[in-house]
């Protein structure tokens, strides 16, 4: 069971124990991590699920495809570490993956 | 409306993801009072937007539909109880009436009761191969009929009908779509989107036909349908996706202000200081649209379900948005933001005759007032900041590719 740690743009986090096979979204919706709000439910439609991830797990991830890429251009702030976390499964593999929350989403 | 106390009760009427995102919210922003949510279907609220695609291909599971899984409503404690119809709201008493003849009081009250499928007014309508789309059982029944080779005739060019005839085409069954209007998607879009859509489901092998009018429902089990030209077709079952009701009875018996929807102003509340209203079922004060409108999509519901949670805990925050929708079917990806009606001029960026790909920009007086996007999702991202902004660009520039978005949208 990884865990797994959303910072907020204020500096709080919430370190959550996750079970594996759901999506990064999903697991940050259903512990209520405010600002990741996946509108579109996981269906990289809205990129309202933007976050940025620290290293060294943004380089383990398999990367963004096209459709992630592009709807990330024009998310909230988007930075090199940005990725949609509805299109990141979560494995054992992310255990102690930090994500950070772009201020003025959701 | 702060006088909330960790004594309080707040009932949640609808588990479909305005009530969620209300119970959600509430908990979000640090009520520790009662959080109930009262369902019609046995499950916790749940994403709609799946079951006419990945649920219905059967791509994703049902527990992957929730929006939060029991451990976590447990963990934060929101409760859910569902099969639970209420019949009836006694305001003075602030207490509900349930199917089952229990009651539940409450100290403030949010309806979420979305809407029901609108079904055919015609005889076997209520046949039981003939299927509407609107909960997690409707699907489970269409799945099992969409078996490879079998005929499908759907009801319904719009989106529900549409992204199910993609499915089921990609399923490997026979599929019709029969459209009453001259085009699909009349009610949402252009003739250029729609066309392109009517050409994308012919090449997938889908008989669509449009100004196709439904005169019969043959047997039940229904056998065939017959048009009012005399037209008629053999199929194994029927999908209906005609469009939404609001589920504002309730509210209505309950002599709260109804339009077209439950009336609420724009921090979700109804005619009763004690209740409030999200998602579907509202006819909500727009300030993008400059008038009242009810909006039926997950982005309303979402977002007005929190308006309605920080009003109750004494957040004085309009809801203010400017709306979007989606829709996938087959490889292709629409992503519309605004509502085009009463756009006097479109832009077109690129050749929706000749590409898989587009953009069509809709203006009144000059300004960007809805754009619909083809799988670009890019132009889409960008298209909903100048909608946003009802921006006023040089039409040459929209229009012409070797101009990125982007810097028009800067």
């Amino acid at each position: 069971m990884p865990t797994l740690t959303f910072i907020q743009p204020d500096g709080s986090a919430q370190v959550i124990d996750a079970a594996s096979g759901q999506s990064l979204m999903q697991v940050a919706t259903g512990n209520l991590v405010a600002g990741i709000v996946g509108e579109c439910g996981g269906s990289c439609s809205c990129a309202t699920c933007h976050v940025y991830i620290d290293e060294p797990w943004f380089a383990r991830l398999p990367p963004a495809d096209e459709m992630e890429q592009a709807m990330l251009e024009g998310a909230v702030e988007p930075g090199p570490s940005s990725r949609l976390s509805c299109q990141i499964q979560v494995s054992d593999a992310l255990d102690g993956l930090v994500a950070r929350i772009p201020a003025g989403q959701g | 409306m702060s006088e909330l106390t960790a004594e309080s009760t707040v009932v949640v009427v609808g588990a479909g993801q305005a009530g969620g995102e209300t119970a959600a919210e509430l908990r979000r922003q640090g009520f520790t009072g009662r959080v109930l949510i009262l369902g019609e279907e046995p499950q916790p609220p749940y994403k709609r937007p799946p079951l006419s695609k990945a649920y219905l291909a059967g791509t994703i599971t049902e527990e992957s539909l929730y929006v939060m899984q029991a451990p976590q409503l447990e963990k934060v404690n929101i409760e859910f109880r569902g099969n639970a119809r209420v019949t009836r709201i006694d305001r003075a008493a602030k207490q509900l009436q349930l199917a089952d003849g229990s009651t539940q009081s409450y100290d403030k009250l949010v309806l979420a009761t979305g809407g029901r499928a609108r079904l055919l007014n015609l005889a076997n309508a209520d046949a039981p191969n003939v299927f509407p789309l609107r909960t997690i059982a409707d699907v489970q029944g269409l799945r099992a009929a969409c078996q490879p080779g079998k005929r499908v005739v759907i009801v319904g060019g719009g989106f529900i009908g549409l992204e199910v005839a993609a499915v089921a085409a990609k399923l490997g069954l026979q599929v019709t779509v029969l459209e009453g209007l001259p085009r699909v998607l009349a009610r949402v879009t252009v003739p250029a989107v729609s066309e392109f859509f009517e050409r994308a489901h012919r090449e997938a092998g889908v008989d669509l036909r449009t100004n196709a009018q439904l005169a019969s429902l043959e047997g039940s089990p229904v056998t065939a349908v017959t048009l009012t030209d005399g037209t008629r077709i053999e199929t194994d079952f029927v999908v209906v996706g005609i469009g939404l009701i609001a589920n504002t009875e309730v509210a209505q018996e309950a002599g709260l202000e109804i339009g077209n929807g439950i009336v609420v102003d724009e921090f979700a509340r109804t005619s009763d200081p004690d209740i409030l209203a999200a998602g579907d079922c509202t006819d909500h004060p727009s300030e993008f649209l400059g008038r009242r409108v009810r909006l039926e999509s997950v982005q309303n519901a979402m977002e007005q379900g929190r308006v309605a949670a920080r009003t109750l805990v004494g957040k004085n925050e309009p809801y203010r948005t400017v709306p979007w929708f989606w829709s996938d079917q087959y490889d292709l990806k629409l992503q519309m933001v605004g509502i085009s009606a009463g756009h006097d001029q479109i832009v077109l960026r690129g050749d929706p005759a000749t590409q898989r790909n587009f953009a069509v920009f809709y203006l009144r007086e000059g300004r960007i007032i809805a754009a619909d996007t083809v799988s670009r999702p890019q132009d889409f991202m960008f298209a909903k900041k100048l909608v946003a902004a009802r921006a006023q660009l040089d039409v040459a520039a929209l229009a012409d590719e070797a101009v990125p978005l982007k810097t028009l949208a800067s």
